[in-house]
């Protein structure tokens, strides 16, 4: 699979002036240190299709100029702006549709078995940006409501850029996203219409809360979790962060518990804390019964 | 797959024919309604219906009426994806009970067909 931020990117013939490559390498130790975020050479254009806008909308010149800015500046807001512009991805509902069948089909059965007494679900949704995935999760959610009557069903949307929590707590989205991977059959069941827009119902809604996180910093606070989806997040760190989040992520995950990692994503050779599990046609991850 | 594309607008024929090609698809194309119907005589093997709604001679709706009536005696039943501008939902739940199976509404991009196709089953020239 293509790396999502790119996609973005196709047919975008913009010219684009040339990086000083000072400026370069402190935007790669930026957002290495910042964010986690792996950057290099190859990744040029990205840096400045993502940062160009923020360029013009603060009134600047060029990137190198932002770079200076943010080397003069003490507030933290230009920098968390420059952090929400590289990391902001566009997405779909149901993204590569399976995970969500083999929720639907296989685990979450499995924890209305596991949970019987505490009927509790909880689910995380790793960067989830505007709310597609976590959306996408309730709507699992609510189509099973008959098996998880009475039960206390929460799913936690996070990501590191305030400004994509704002859109996805809004849960109202265009004509063009609601027809990223949705079928229309869910558009009508959950969503209504306003105007040129469509709104999350709150019978989905009120499943989901959001919450800005950063992947780098404490998981404890967020509690534990039967399901986390962790897709397409792993690709843009290194090894050794990598690593660092898979290990923290078994401890966050129920006995038992489910992670899903994006199609190309593995902890194949960077952990042996998990275990590939087969379901259905889908792939997901438990934790080794000795970690 | 066979796919009948059916719009009154050539552009719009045109751009929906390149991508479904480019997805590993055969594409008949039809002006209207009645063309259409026309064209499923000649090729009862079409599994795929791209359908817009708003044309001259016979539109969409009336296709979708006309396919419940055909269907029993066809070889099989084919997909209808409704394409478009018509985005109010009350149109949308309309088209709905009238037998289409999908709706994407214009603009569209290739993602949102190539995904919207995907939920159906629909995948590269077949069905998965």
């Amino acid at each position: 699979m293509p790396c999502p931020y790119d996609d973005r990117f196709d047919g975008d013939d913009r010219e684009m002036t040339v990086i000083a490559r000072e400026t370069l390498s402190f935007f790669f130790t930026f957002f290495q240190r910042e964010s986690g975020l792996v950057l290099d050479e190859s990744k040029t254009y990205l840096i400045e299709s993502r940062l160009d806008p923020l360029v013009r909308a603060e009134g600047l010149s060029s990137i190198d100029e932002l770079r200076k800015r943010i080397q003069q500046e003490t507030s933290p807001v230009l920098k968390k702006k420059v952090i929400e512009a590289m990391t902001t991805n566009e997405t779909s509902f149901f993204r590569d549709i399976t995970p969500f069948t083999v929720l639907k089909t296989t685990v979450i059965p499995e924890v209305v078995k596991a949970n019987q007494k505490s009927r509790r679900l909880r689910i995380w949704s790793v960067a989830c940006s505007t709310g597609q995935e976590p959306y996408s999760l309730a709507m699992v959610v609510a189509e099973l409501a008959p098996e998880l009557q009475g039960w206390d069903v929460r799913i936690l949307g996070t990501d590191i850029a305030d400004k994509v929590l704002d859109r996805a707590q809004a849960g109202v989205y265009t004509q063009h996203e609601v027809q990223r991977g949705l079928s229309v059959a869910y558009l009508m069941r959950f969503f209504a219409q306003q105007g040129d827009e469509w709104a999350v119902k709150p019978e989905v809604k009120h499943f989901v809360q959001f919450r800005q996180f950063n992947l780098l910093t404490d998981f404890s606070s967020l509690g534990t979790f039967d399901v986390i989806f962790l897709r397409n997040v792993l690709i843009y760190f290194d090894n050794a962060t990598k690593k660092q989040i898979l290990d923290r992520m078994g401890h966050a995950l129920s006995p038992g518990g489910t992670l899903f990692l994006g199609g190309t994503e593995t902890p194949i050779g960077i952990t042996d804390q998990w275990v590939r599990v087969k379901l259905d046609q889908g792939i997901c991850y438990k934790k080794q019964r000795s970690a | 797959m066979k796919v009948l594309i059916v719009d009154d607008f050539g552009s719009i024929r045109k751009i929906l024919g390149q991508m479904l090609r480019q997805m590993g698809h055969e594409t008949i194309e039809a002006i209207h309604g009645k063309d259409a119907m026309a064209k499923l005589e000649v090729h009862p093997d079409i599994g795929l219906i791209m359908l817009d709604w708003d044309m001259p001679e016979m539109n969409g709706i009336q296709v979708l009426e006309a396919l419940k009536l055909l269907r029993d005696k066809m070889a099989q039943r084919p997909t209808v994806v409704m394409v478009t501008t018509n985005n109010q939902m009350e149109k949308i739940v309309h088209a709905m009970t009238k037998g289409a199976n999908e709706y994407i509404m214009k603009p569209f991009t290739k993602e949102i067909l190539e995904e919207k196709l995907a939920l159906l089953g629909i995948t590269g020239g077949s069905r998965a």
